[in-house]
């Protein structure tokens, strides 16, 4: 009985956890399909919104300034964190233990705190905002994630499998690229969708870099909804969040499952 | 093919002396067991002819070339690997066909080169297979035509059987010295096992503290030892006297001409023979202790005799040990000429 009354309990629990997650945000896409401005029941499925979306040059111009941005980010850092985390593997230096505690505070460092000490160090070298502080940034903020993901994929890895190739003729690129890629593929597909989800999603470190007229679709929606709140927020934020979504899907499935043989 | 020899090779790894002055030669087409206990410095050695540390001093020569600078991927080497390491992503055949691929040999030539390598170890259907679809057995002929298909100059084996069960093993050994044989390889091999090194080499060279103890053919090795380490590591032994001490009292032990006070005697278990009463035969060693336990393993029977406190080991055909039962009085006899002179000691 007491068993029962857990389970039961813990699926209320459970339940109750994922109302709290998910029912604003549904609304939040239901009401994106309703025709009336002002959220006005009863609910009247109509596009309008969307097609609205596709006629405002402002949102779509940072849509696309944002995909751009989050795909330099990602080709970066996943570039950048795989090749840290294939060094950090393979060899001994000094500072190694040093460099790999070094990576893990950027994580649990609030943004507003990165943000603003990026501005201040981007102003102090005189680079200042804009479109190339914004991908610096984003790419350190990437960074430590890729290598993470890639490490642990790499901790997997059977160091004697180079030996192996190295036996058989093969030079080091050739190591790389023919054994080693390969079995952290999984590990660098979900590191690069890590890297993609965190600049697309990113808000503050964006915010404080960009420049006026230079915004990206968060730093956008932002501005927006300081003016006034329109359903057409709604539409851009359904569609992030279905995007962002499923990036962190494709990711989970490759960072979890994809591995095992 | 090619002969190896390594010269004065020494390795440390902070303070310790992985290899301490090595020398030893590989002649053309031979088999060579390197055996020792585990940090003894025989992987240490085989991963230096292969290539993958960098010596301290001394030298190493494939072939006409020193070697000993040369990284690698360069030193047309073939070498299987204890946990055979096979790429998981590749079928049998790319795995197989990896080395050639690097040579860049050609489709035609490498399919034909991959058949012919697997046919050679008899997995000729099982190209197609993903390693993880393999036994333990299988696994290793892959590795071991892997390691072969490019002609390398010499074969390296890193402890090439110790991850089968013992029936396997066996056939294994077998498989392995035809394969050898077959293509008349040179090839080096570390071992754990001396039933193994002993079964499969030319020559053996046993290893201690990094540094090499004694190499020679295996029943040269085997009879002569050069010291009591050497003597026990190698099979089993029963000490009579070691450097300086005295002989067991109470018995008749023929001295050979070649003793000395500072030489240690031994006598191996199979060469001792039981008897319940005191054997009548002239000339033979002989000694009395008490039959502390008897084990009967199929063929062979294990008996222990205790004397003066130590245990003298006795190794004969079940069938042919004397009705003794634990606790009686037995007398343990040899020839002279199987008491072996251990000159180090």
């Amino acid at each position: 009985m007491n068993g029962r009354f857990l389970t039961i309990a813990g699926r209320i629990w459970l339940g109750a956890i994922l109302v709290f997650l998910y029912a604003p945000i549904l609304i939040m896409a239901l009401m994106s399909f309703n025709a009336s401005p002002f959220y006005q029941l009863p609910f009247e499925f109509s596009t309008r919104w969307y097609q609205a979306l596709g006629a405002n040059a402002e949102i779509r111009e940072a849509a696309l300034r944002s995909v751009l941005i989050a795909l330099v980010t990602t080709t970066i850092a996943t570039v950048l964190g795989t090749a840290a985390s294939i060094a950090l593997f393979r060899y001994e230096f000094p500072g190694k233990q040093a460099l790999r505690i070094l990576l893990f505070p950027p994580i649990a460092i609030p943004w507003l705190i990165t943000g603003t000490a990026m501005l201040i160090f981007f102003f102090g070298i005189g680079m200042g905002r804009g479109t190339p502080a914004v991908i610096i940034g984003h790419v350190a903020l990437a960074l430590p994630y890729v290598i993470v993901v890639v490490s642990a994929r790499l901790a997997t890895f059977d160091a004697t499998l180079e030996d192996a190739a190295r036996a058989l003729g093969a030079g080091p690129w050739m190591v790389t690229r023919r054994v080693t890629l390969p079995w952290i593929a999984p590990g660098i597909i979900a590191g690069a969708l890590f890297a993609f989800a965190v600049s697309f999603d990113q808000f503050v470190v964006s915010y404080f870099l960009s420049e006026p007229g230079d915004a990206t679709l968060p730093v956008l929606i932002y501005t927006a909804i300081r003016k006034g709140f329109t359903p057409e927020i709604n539409a851009v934020s359904t569609i992030i969040i279905v995007v962002s979504m499923l990036v962190m899907l494709i990711a989970a499935r490759y960072s979890k499952f994809g591995g095992e043989r | 093919m090619a002969e190896v020899r390594v010269e004065h090779v020494t390795k440390t790894f902070g303070d310790f002396r992985a290899l301490d002055d090595v020398t030893m030669d590989f002649p053309d087409g031979g088999f060579f067991g390197l055996l020792g206990p585990s940090g003894s410095g025989k992987t240490t050695l085989l991963r230096a002819i292969a290539g993958f540390l960098f010596l301290d001093a001394g030298r190493i020569r494939i072939g006409a070339d020193w070697v000993e600078d040369v990284p690698v991927e360069k030193r047309e080497i073939g070498m299987m690997f204890q946990s055979y390491a096979l790429f998981p992503n590749m079928t049998v055949a790319d795995n197989v066909g990896f080395g050639l691929r690097v040579r860049r040999v050609g489709a035609a030539e490498e399919r034909r080169r991959i058949g012919e390598a697997l046919d050679l170890v008899r997995l000729g259907d099982f190209g197609d297979r993903k390693p993880h679809q393999l036994s333990g057995g299988q696994r290793q002929r892959v590795a071991l035509a892997r390691a072969i298909v490019t002609n390398p100059r010499v074969l390296l084996l890193d402890e090439p059987l110790s991850a089968l069960d013992k029936a396997l093993r066996v056939d294994m050994q077998i498989e392995l010295k035809r394969i050898q044989r077959e293509i008349g390889i040179t090839t080096i091999f570390v071992t754990h096992d001396q039933e193994e090194a002993l079964a499969l080499s030319d020559k053996i060279g046993i290893l201690k503290d990094g540094r090499m103890i004694q190499a020679g053919p295996p029943r040269e090795v085997y009879r002569n030892p050069i010291d009591i380490f050497a003597a026990e590591f190698l099979g089993e032994a029963n000490i009579l006297r070691r450097p300086g001490g005295s002989l067991p009292s109470g018995g008749v032990i023929h001295l050979p001409a070649t003793a000395t006070d500072a030489s240690a005697l031994a006598v191996r278990p199979e060469n001792m023979t039981l008897s319940a009463t005191e054997p009548a035969a002239d000339g033979l060693s002989k000694m009395s202790g008490i039959l502390a336990q008897r084990v009967f393993s199929g063929a062979l029977g294990i008996c222990l005799v205790e004397r003066d406190g130590n245990v003298v080991k006795v190794i004969a055909r079940d069938e042919d040990l004397p009705d003794i039962a634990e606790g009686d009085t037995v007398w343990i006899s040899w020839k002279p000429e199987h008491t072996i002179v251990i000159p180090g000691g």
